[in-house]
């Protein structure tokens, strides 16, 4: 029963088209013909055009850019962790709140990781208590924003220095390297039967995303999540948990950035107290170029997963080049700025035209 | 929020619900202040030494560029939106800004500044110009933005790096001067103290300041009560980045050494000191004075942890932790505001 009416809220607004639909991010208003569904196929065409275009201009640039060991080494391997983090941060965003503090989860759990190794702790029961904390870690937030009702943004601003200054605590400035290999190889060697291509993040980022894909447009939770996000008080009347629902997704972005914490750290052999803790800005913005809006409710997992991979490829591009490595984040800003520029600029062009018609007559009656 | 409430309905009710207000407004920055005493009290009586000049010379020379910045990002967080470039465009104005003293023989000292003010407003200007010409969400085009204006730092500066020597000395006392009798205080401290009054002036007094919170407290109904919304926000981005960029200068004067990471990661620290100073992270409610004291305590109490020999490693869980309590504090006063107002209506309604 719950997911029709989720679904049928959602689709009642949308063929609706409020007035605030132009300031959501999306080039849907072109009239009444142009539902969701048009505007979600024609950003991920451009998505995947994108990474045509990403994987050409690669294989142009460098011989080495489609090579096996480039594909692990700077693709599979490099951003494993980030592309991991994207899936839980699609279904906050989608749902219209947002964690800041998943980066600073990775590096408390990298953290702790190390903490409890050098104290002798046994590997499986730290890898059980490191996620257990992250979820903590999530629900807190969670707890937070849904039961004293502030907003996600200012809690997890405060979660993000806040669990950052615990790594800070439980480490110090001390380095832990001793891992064993059978756990640092999984950070490094490639997963078997794949043919050296994929990294054991990487794989573990493929199932994930099948999981969270089902999750997200298959079931009623997923459906929930959407409705969340795209009218609060709509999906609460339709039924809907919200607080629920929102506090688990908290709580699943807390494991999640547990999880790529362990796999930070096995990667390095090194836990750090600030392991990772600048990935949450690229996490956020590779999820808005997969065309999730920030206001929630509108967005697909394929259309994230895509932006991953042109994300990842066009770096990967530009590092075989001589581009300045320390600048390869302008492919973020300029990737950002295109996905929300490209969807806005034939309303914009519109608009100004609206404006040059109205402006004449109008300027004429004044005077 | 509440300061547009306090001055709207006229008749009888509005001097009583005014004055309510008021008073729990001037509590909201009093409870700064508080915490602040507070804390200069607790820590002094443990170790007396945190209060002799040196040392508050050192809160007023870390508090003062984030205390800048905080107005700056008021300006833009009132309006329903948000900044997150300002630690980039500190970070290319510092570096542009100090070189000019290597490139430009006998480059005055006002000229720098002056470049750096125009590098930060040009940036600001085409935030503002992306936000509202184009309708787009201002948490994703400065978060673009914040990369871009960091990559072309990186580029242009390269391997490159301005060394303290290659400033002028007059520039890098800027800083720490101060006058002779009360040397705790520098000028600059001063000069920002006179700055953020008098934004706060403009802002609480002059119109298009009003008209600032009025677009975030509702911005549908701002633009129906005739209020030109793109042109305000227009105008906060450009303040913003102005900002920012004559903080640029003033941080290549405190550290001397520019490098390509100058300011970084500043973005989420000035939007955490604008949280605690009590102004809304959804817009429409908040002051450039509390902003600015926001940045204080958050400098104090980094310099009493380190003057009280409790490891840097706590700072951050502390920062994090009082952030949490602000905001907690500020939601608790301002449900307890809307209760009580609509209590006093109702009353004068019947």
């Amino acid at each position: 029963m719950r997911p029709e009416a989720a679904l049928g809220a959602t689709e009642a607004t949308a063929a609706r088209e409020p007035p605030s639909e132009s300031q959501r991010g999306g080039g849907a208003s072109k009239g009444p013909g142009y539902g969701r569904l048009k505007w979600l196929v024609r950003w991920e065409g451009a998505l995947i055009i994108a990474l045509i275009a990403t994987i050409a201009l690669g294989a142009v640039t460098s011989p080495e850019f489609l090579t096996v060991s480039n594909i692990f080494s700077n693709v599979s391997l490099l951003y494993g962790e980030l592309a991991i983090m994207t899936l839980p941060m699609t279904l906050l965003i989608l749902a219209g709140e947002i964690d800041l503090s998943i980066a600073s989860i990775l590096a408390l759990s990298s953290s702790l990781l190390g903490y409890l190794w050098a104290h002798h702790w046994p590997m499986p029961l730290i890898i059980v208590c490191v996620l257990a904390v992250g979820v903590v870690c999530g629900a807190f937030n969670g707890l937070l924003v849904t039961r004293l009702g502030l907003p996600s943004l200012a809690v997890t601003i405060g979660t993000k220095t806040l669990y950052a200054g615990i790594a800070e605590i439980v480490l110090g400035p001390a380095i832990i390297t001793n891992f064993p290999s059978r756990y640092t190889t999984i950070g490094v060697n490639p997963v078997p039967y794949t043919h050296g291509l994929l990294s054991y993040s990487g794989v573990i980022f493929i199932v994930l995303a099948a999981v969270f894909g089902t999750v997200l447009h298959a079931t009623p939770f997923g459906r929930s999540v959407v409705a969340v996000g795209w009218n609060k008080e709509a999906a609460q009347f339709a039924g809907i948990r919200v607080k629920r629902v929102k506090t688990s997704l908290f709580m699943v972005s807390g494991l999640i950035g547990a999880l790529a914490g362990i796999l930070y750290t096995f990667r390095l052999s090194t836990a750090e107290a600030d392991n990772g803790i600048d990935l949450v800005l690229p996490v956020i913005a590779v999820v808005l170029l997969g065309g999730v809006s920030i206001f929630g409710g509108r967005g697909t997992l394929i259309g994230v997963i895509l932006a991953v991979l042109v994300y990842c490829g066009l770096q990967s591009a530009l590092l075989l080049t001589n581009f300045n490595a320390n600048a390869l984040e302008i492919v973020t800003g300029g990737l950002l700025l295109l996905s929300v520029l490209i969807p806005n600029g034939g309303e914009l062009m519109a608009r100004v035209r609206r404006f040059y018609r109205l402006r004449s007559p109008v300027w004429q009656e004044r005077r | 929020m509440s300061v547009a409430i306090g001055t709207v309905g006229p008749g009888g009710g509005t001097s009583g619900s005014r004055r309510l207000v008021e008073l729990i407004f001037r509590i909201r920055e009093f409870g700064i202040i508080a915490v602040l005493l507070l804390f200069v009290a607790v820590t002094a009586s443990i170790q007396p030494r945190f209060v002799n000049s040196q040392n508050i010379k050192f809160v007023f020379s870390n508090a003062t560029i984030f205390a800048l910045l905080a107005v700056g990002e008021t300006l833009v967080v009132v309006t329903r939106n948000v900044d997150l470039s300002v630690g980039s465009v500190l970070g290319l104005s510092a570096f542009l800004s100090a070189n000019l003293f290597s490139q430009v023989h006998g480059m005055p000292i006002v000229g720098v500044f002056a470049a750096g003010l125009a590098i930060g407003l040009a940036c600001g200007a085409v935030n503002g110009a992306i936000v509202t010409l184009a309708r787009v969400p201002s948490l994703v085009v400065t978060l673009a933005t914040l990369y871009i204006y960091r990559a072309l730092d990186v580029i242009i500066v390269g391997g490159g790096l301005v060394v303290a020597s290659s400033l002028p000395n007059a520039f890098l006392a800027i800083p720490t001067a101060s006058w002779s009798r009360l040397s705790a205080v520098p000028y600059l401290a001063i000069v920002i103290a006179a700055v953020v009054a008098a934004s706060a002036y403009c802002l609480r007094s002059f119109r298009p300041g009003r008209e600032l919170y009025a677009i975030g407290s509702n911005p549908e109904a701002a633009r129906l009560a005739g209020i030109p919304s793109g042109k305000r926000i227009f105008f906060a981005f450009v303040m913003s980045g102005g900002i920012a960029g004559v903080a640029g200068v003033l941080w290549a004067a405190t550290y001397g050494t520019v490098d390509s990471t100058a300011g970084y990661g500043y973005e989420l620290t000035v939007i955490a000191a604008v949280v605690v100073g009590g102004v809304n992270i959804f817009g429409g409610s908040g002051t450039v004075v509390g902003a600015a004291l926001g940045a204080l305590l958050l400098a104090t109490i980094n310099q009493a942890l380190y003057v009280l020999g409790i490891s840097s490693f706590w700072d951050p869980a502390i920062d994090g932790f009082l952030i949490l309590v602000a905001i907690s504090l500020d939601h608790w006063i301002s449900v307890r505001l809307t209760s009580a107002l609509r209590k006093r209506s109702l009353h004068h309604a019947t």
